[in-house]
């Protein structure tokens, strides 16, 4: 049975917004001349096949549904689990349903802890059990080294043959069609990532790739699972965030006089207040809301999924004062301009003229706004979680991870890999929004143009 | 100058009013102060007296706006509104969960926080001035395309990480520095210097990248190209002309946050147990004491319009053209 999460509607919501938008633009010479200069960078287009991996990977994440549990008796109705699994879940099975009992490293075939331990004889012993599933399959750990060694190599193998396949349908298809973008930076970016995706695929059949957190579940999968969360929060604030943006800056710049004065205080006042602060002012009341109003949801998904979309809404509704400044000024110049002064002379309506007018010319600034905002909301999110602000404690995010990886910082020799996994994921997946959002800014800012 | 500066003050006040009624806002209506009593003492089987109990204690039990049980003035000054947020005015900020008064617990916590915040404002933007000049002086060479790439690559590391990667290496493996704590006096040294350290290097990445953008467009001004024209060494050139007037920008730029410094980092101060008001803060939004972020939210925003107002001061210092009306 499917299930729609209010923020899995919203994402699909977006993508089709997207696509829309890429079509618009892909009809119209003077819209398309800025994307063709963003995809003649070099940096951009690596970095656009990195984030089409986390796309994707928070896109499967993105369609829910409740699986039908077996029928007690033939012919009985259906009946459907209380917990939501996304088609991630499903690719994933293996990773998720394999639990440990708590820690263990990354590829480890014993556990973290020493354990009383029943020998076949009776006696028991102290020592380090065997994992109930990470490197289950050996008979002999003396195999190990090896095993790993030849799943490394054919993963390799994999990845190198389907990297050739696709750059070799790609000369076909995509480098005839468009020439001038630089293909070899795709390539090179997809080569990277599958020659990490096949070793670490062929591995996760057998091992714990990123090791088992304390209560044993494999750690590769949260942060694969925290992709959605991270992908959310940085894209679904847009929502709220660019109509408040576009409304209260450009209404400022353009009509001056009192409603530039009224969005001025208003803005004014909200920056005024430190962001953390703001933002955990209302989270502390939506949580206070959420705890009385518990009755309202069927599952705790659901009930996570709400508070996520709240935090979205937060983080919008605290952060729209820096657009929204943006273009009160940009306004503000073009308001003076003399074709707006000659629309003005013929009699055209405000409306006319900011749709046709204004909005169009300020659109450059609302894409680099937006694209320049996406890696410092996925920052926020570690922060605001680790600060208790965050997302709901039963959603995997990066900031989850940390804050619960966090506390076993003393343990010696520390358990590192639920901190790395989190950090490695979270600096890949901010790294290419920088790089992307530089090349975008270029490519949209008229200054630089020749 | 004084006129304006009264000017501004007077301005201040509306932005600081409408501070107060959001708090108001989000505090008391959104939710009522029943919700918030049960929320703190839990959810299930709470019976009403305790609820009452927990409101009067804290003196929410009155009316939110205008009290009719009272006679003259009191029908509004013996309501939560006035008790609770328009008291915040003259710093009147009331009691903590824990009972303690939280004008006085700022007034201590302050010192730590500071003891932080100063050290790494000033090293980091000698740091980032450094390297952003640094990066000018080569631009479009191989030195500075590095540096920029390396400031992209910093900028996308979360504070988190650097935070406890440095607790790591020098504190754990390197036994340099104490991991967490502080001591008063010439103590806090040693306890300090870690989260300075990690703190500048958090800057780094962004604040080097925004000052080189505003070196190079101070480089492509026309009294450079006459500085060079009249045969000026490119070094002079760079710090007798460009730096300063770079400076200007830099300058302004920064004055903003000095009042804000006196709040502390939420995040370090709580990774490294210093007692300022950034760790205080982090407890009371742990805690859920409403009281202690509230009137945290008001200090914050009276010290950004001191900020505001320091900034546009030090324009007409800084910058002779620019005066004040």
């Amino acid at each position: 049975m499917p299930v729609f999460l209010p923020t899995d509607a919203l994402v699909w919501l977006l993508v089709a917004a997207v696509a829309a938008f890429a079509w618009t633009c892909s009809r119209r010479p003077h819209l398309a001349a800025p994307w063709a200069r963003v995809f003649r960078s070099r940096a951009a287009v690596a970095s656009l096949v990195v984030l089409a991996a986390y796309v994707l990977v928070g896109l499967l994440d993105s369609l829910h549904y409740r699986p039908q549990l077996p029928a007690k008796s033939p012919g009985a109705p259906a009946v459907y689990a209380v917990e939501a699994r996304s088609l991630l879940d499903v690719v994933l099975t293996p990773l998720r349903t394999r639990l440990e009992k708590t820690y263990s490293a990354p590829l480890a075939t014993r556990l973290y802890q020493k354990e009383q331990v029943e020998q076949p004889d009776g006696r028991s012993v102290r020592e380090y059990p065997r994992l109930r599933h990470g490197g289950a399959h050996l008979k002999d750990e003396a195999g190990w080294g090896r095993d790993v060694a030849w799943r490394i190599l054919g993963g390799l193998a994999a990845a190198a043959v389907l990297w050739s396949l696709l750059v070799l349908a790609a000369r076909r298809t995509l480098v005839r069609r468009w020439p001038e973008v630089p293909w070899g930076a795709a390539a090179a970016a997809l080569g990277a990532l599958l020659l990490l995706v096949g070793p670490a695929a062929l591995l996760a059949t057998g091992y714990h790739v990123l090791g088992t957190d304390r209560v044993g579940s494999d750690v590769l999968y949260q942060a694969l699972k925290s992709i959605r969360t991270s992908l959310v929060i940085g894209t679904l604030t847009t929502l709220v965030l660019l109509p408040l943006g576009i409304v209260a800056g450009v209404a400022a710049g353009y009509f001056k006089g009192w409603v530039d004065d009224v969005i001025q205080y208003l803005y004014t006042t909200l920056n005024s207040i430190p962001g953390v602060l703001l933002i955990a002012a209302f989270v502390l009341m939506l949580q206070v809301f959420l705890d009385n109003h518990a009755g309202w949801f069927a599952t705790s998904a659901e009930r996570a999924d709400v508070r996520l979309l709240a935090l979205c809404a937060i983080l919008g509704l605290t952060s729209w004062t820096g657009l929204a400044r943006l273009l009160r000024g940009e306004a503000l110049k073009l308001s003076e301009l003399e074709y707006i002064q000659a629309a003005h002379a013929f009699g055209v309506s405000h409306a006319r003229i900011l749709g046709r007018h204004i909005l169009p010319n300020v659109s450059h600034i609302i894409i680099i706004a937006l694209v320049m905002d996406f890696s410092g909301l996925v920052l926020a999110e570690a922060v605001l979680s680790y600060v208790g602000v965050g997302v709901d404690p039963s959603t995997t995010s990066f900031g989850t991870m940390i804050n619960a990886a966090r506390l076993e910082m003393a343990r010696e020799p520390m358990v590192w890999w639920s901190l790395a996994a989190a950090f490695a994921f979270m600096f890949t997946l901010v790294l290419a929004a920088n790089l992307f959002a530089d090349a975008v800014r270029d490519g949209f800012d008229p200054r630089v143009r020749v | 100058m004084i006129s304006y500066i009264v000017r501004r003050v007077l301005y201040a006040i509306p932005i600081l009013v409408g501070v107060n009624l959001l708090t108001f806002l989000l505090f008391f209506l959104v939710n009522t102060p029943d919700d918030m009593a049960r929320m703190q003492l839990g959810q299930k089987r709470v019976t009403p007296e305790a609820i009452q109990k927990w409101k009067a204690e804290r003196g929410y039990d009155k009316p939110l706006v205008y009290n009719d049980a009272e006679a003259g003035a009191r029908k509004l000054t013996n309501t939560i509104f006035f008790e609770k947020s328009v008291k915040l005015f003259v710093f009147e900020l009331g009691r903590a969960e824990d009972n303690r008064d939280i004008a006085n617990e700022i007034r201590t916590r302050m010192w730590p926080s500071l003891a932080l915040a100063i050290p790494v404002f000033l090293i980091g933007i000698a740091v980032n001035i450094t390297f952003a000049l640094g990066m000018a002086f080569f631009r479009a060479t191989a030195l500075d395309l590095t540096g920029v790439v390396l400031c992209v690559a910093m900028m996308s590391v979360s504070t988190l990480f650097y935070i406890i990667g440095g607790q790591y290496l020098l504190s754990k493996l390197w036994h340099l520095v104490p991991i967490s704590g502080y001591a008063g006096g010439f103590d806090a040294l040693k306890f300090v210097v870690l989260p300075v350290i990690i703190g500048v290097i958090g800057g780094i990445g962004s604040g080097s990248r925004w000052y080189r953008t505003l070196f190079l467009e101070e480089m492509g001004k026309d009294y450079v190209r006459t500085a060079r024209a009249k045969g000026l060494a490119e070094p002079v050139v760079m710090f007798r002309h460009v730096l300063k007037n770079a400076l200007i920008p830099i300058l302004t730029g920064v004055v903003v946050v000095i009042p804000l410094l006196f709040m502390g980092s939420l995040i370090a101060e709580s990774f490294f147990g210093i007692p300022g008001l950034g760790s205080y803060t982090i407890d009371a939004i742990q805690a859920q004491d409403f009281a202690v972020v509230r009137s945290m939210v008001f200090i914050g925003s009276v010290l950004y319009i001191v900020g505001l107002l320091l900034t546009d001061i030090s324009y007409t210092l800084v910058d002779p053209r620019v005066r004040l009306n």
